[in-house]
């Protein structure tokens, strides 16, 4: 996805392939004016369904992004930020519905087509507001 | 009509923490008759997937138990097969292991103590709600998490699941420049973490001290991080080799998780409370001086105070991290050849929230046969649940919330390796 988006990224547009240690994602977005997020997420729905949520105005389902047992995850560390009055003002979050979370298992192919079809619009989407910027 | 003084307390587990925490408390006219807590323990899997792999893909295996604390498993999985192969990694290469597990304990231990512990002694859910209230305590916990972080990052090549260590030393040694890059950050985390010590201190502590042996490595001329024999207050002095013949792990009908006990029946503990209790004289004088401070003196029998003396490790870890980078030289070669013969070894190291002991069976290929792995945790249960009595007991006056929360912060004094969230236990009182 990062290598997707990071070959057509519009001028402004920086992209950051990150581990989800929320310390550093903090860091990372501080000071930009707005924020995508992607990542793979797991609620029950059809591999590759797509979810998009507005984490600026209200915190994450953390349900949706748990999947760590051993640390906070997407969800806290954006509402640590929140409260820190670090996040971003805009926040948009894109959730892929995962297939299977072992290790070394590769995309599905449900997913692997959901994954073109969001960097493409997220192309799109980040061409929009950078124009509109 | 039913006894007032009669309640169940129970947990019911966090959708989004995977390996469950649960909890049991039953109280029957005013006794508590039961405690039961079951922890998940994810390294159970691994010592069956060990099986069939190579020695050396053992140190990044197990580190993929605990998001955590990698570098313990790592280091416990790497001195088992060195000691096994007859390898010492010594001088720089082990002064540079060394950092890396500090970095470790300050990440691990500044999680713990401002996000994970201190919302419970402020009154607080969690570290988002302390967070709105005391930002400044929260920010500075990210600075040292940081610093903790760039020390993983520089010598461990990433901060989340290094990948540079390997049995014979590490892939790759930093130069003497990049490591020069973490000295800022370290002391501003060493003014930060001084300040823990003194904030912790004013903490309000539940009464209460516990009575059990107190289990940790130790090593003349050095505060237990990566080596030693093991060793307790109770005149215990043991090769590493000889942990399963004084140590036992059972299993109880409540729990996914073995119990262990020392092969007496008699319940111990590991982690800083041991440590400090054991080694206190190891502390850096800033360390030292800091606990003295605030009138830390070893050993200190109350696990809620665990936080304090978590925050003086923290303070040795920083200052030891610094001297160091201070004393670094690069070294030659970033590993020592190490040739697999047919045995069994055994690694112990200190993960942040205490001992963790490594036992593997290899044949003379270098294939794996069997591991063991003993975690920190595991080795706690049983002194979680007594301290879950003792406690309620002297708590049944309590209101049921408050007295929920502090069987939460019980469980928390330990630093359990099932902390995912701000919070992995959600508590229920039922009367009954």
């Amino acid at each position: 996805m990062a290598a997707a988006v990071g070959a057509r990224r519009p001028p402004g547009v920086e992209v950051v392939e990150h581990e989800g240690e929320p310390i550093t994602l903090i860091e990372a977005c501080e000071g930009a004016p707005a924020l995508w997020i992607v990542d793979a997420v797991r609620s029950g729905a059809q591999p590759g369904t797509l979810h998009r949520l507005d984490a600026a105005q209200q915190p994450l389902p953390a349900e949706l992004f748990g999947v760590s047992t051993h640390r906070l995850g997407l969800a806290d560390a954006l509402e640590l930020a929140r409260a820190l009055g670090r996040l971003p003002p805009q926040v948009i979050v894109y959730g892929i519905e995962a297939n299977e979370f072992e290790p070394g298992s590769p995309l599905s192919p449900s997913v692997a087509r959901s994954v073109e079809r969001l960097a493409d619009a997220l192309v799109e989407e980040l061409s929009a507001a950078v124009n509109a910027a | 009509m039913p006894d007032k003084r009669t309640k169940t307390i129970r947990t019911a587990t966090l959708a989004r923490v995977e390996g469950e925490g649960a909890m049991r408390v039953r109280i029957e006219a005013g006794q508590v008759t039961e405690v039961a807590l079951d922890i998940y323990e994810p390294p159970r899997f691994f010592e069956a997937f060990l099986r069939g792999r190579d020695f050396a893909e053992a140190v990044d295996i197990t580190s993929r138990i605990c998001g955590i604390c990698p570098v313990a498993y790592q280091m416990s999985a790497v001195t088992a097969m060195e000691s096994l192969c007859g390898v010492e990694v010594g001088g720089q290469l082990r002064a540079l292991r060394r950092l890396l597990y500090c970095g470790e304990w300050i990440e691990s231990h500044a999680l713990h103590i401002f996000m994970l512990h201190a919302p419970d002694f402020l009154g607080y859910a969690g570290a988002v709600e302390m967070a709105r209230d005391h930002p400044a305590i929260v920010a500075d916990a990210l600075k040292l998490k940081k610093a903790g972080n760039e020390v993983m990052r520089v010598v461990g090549g990433r901060e989340v699941h290094p990948i540079n260590l390997r049995v014979g030393g590490l892939h790759r040694v930093p130069r003497k420049a990049e490591l020069a890059t973490l000295v800022e950050g370290l002391e501003r985390a060493r003014e930060i973490a001084l300040g823990a010590v003194t904030l912790t201190a004013t903490l309000d502590f539940p009464d209460y001290e516990q009575d059990f042996e107190f289990v940790a490595l130790a090593h003349p001329g050095e505060y237990p991080i990566d080596r030693g024999r093991v060793v307790s207050d109770h005149g215990l002095d043991i090769a590493p080799a000889d942990y399963m013949t004084h140590f036992v792990e059972s299993h109880v009908p409540w729990s996914h998780a073995l119990h262990s006990q020392r092969t007496d029946g008699s319940t111990y503990v590991v982690g800083p409370l041991a440590r400090f209790a054991t080694s206190y004289d190891e502390l850096t004088p800033l360390a030292r001086e800091a606990a003295a401070g605030v009138g830390l003196r070893p050993p200190e029998r109350n696990p809620f105070r665990s936080i304090v003396v978590r925050s003086v490790e923290l303070v040795h870890a920083v200052d030891e991290a610094l001297a160091l980078i201070a004393d670094y030289e690069e070294p030659d070669a970033p590993a020592l050849e190490v040739i697999p013969r047919a045995g069994v070894g055994h690694g112990v190291s200190e993960a942040p929230r205490g001992l963790l002991y490594h036992r593997y069976e290899i044949d003379a290929d270098g294939t794996i046969l069997d591991a063991v792995i003993v975690p920190p945790t595991s080795q706690n249960q049983t002194a979680i649940e007594a301290d879950l009595r003792g406690v309620v007991e002297r708590s049944l006056d309590l209101p049921d919330a408050e007295l929920s929360v502090r069987c939460e912060q019980t469980i928390r004094n330990y630093d359990p390796c099932i902390s995912c969230a701000t919070h992995f236990l959600k508590l229920d009182v039922q009367r009954v």
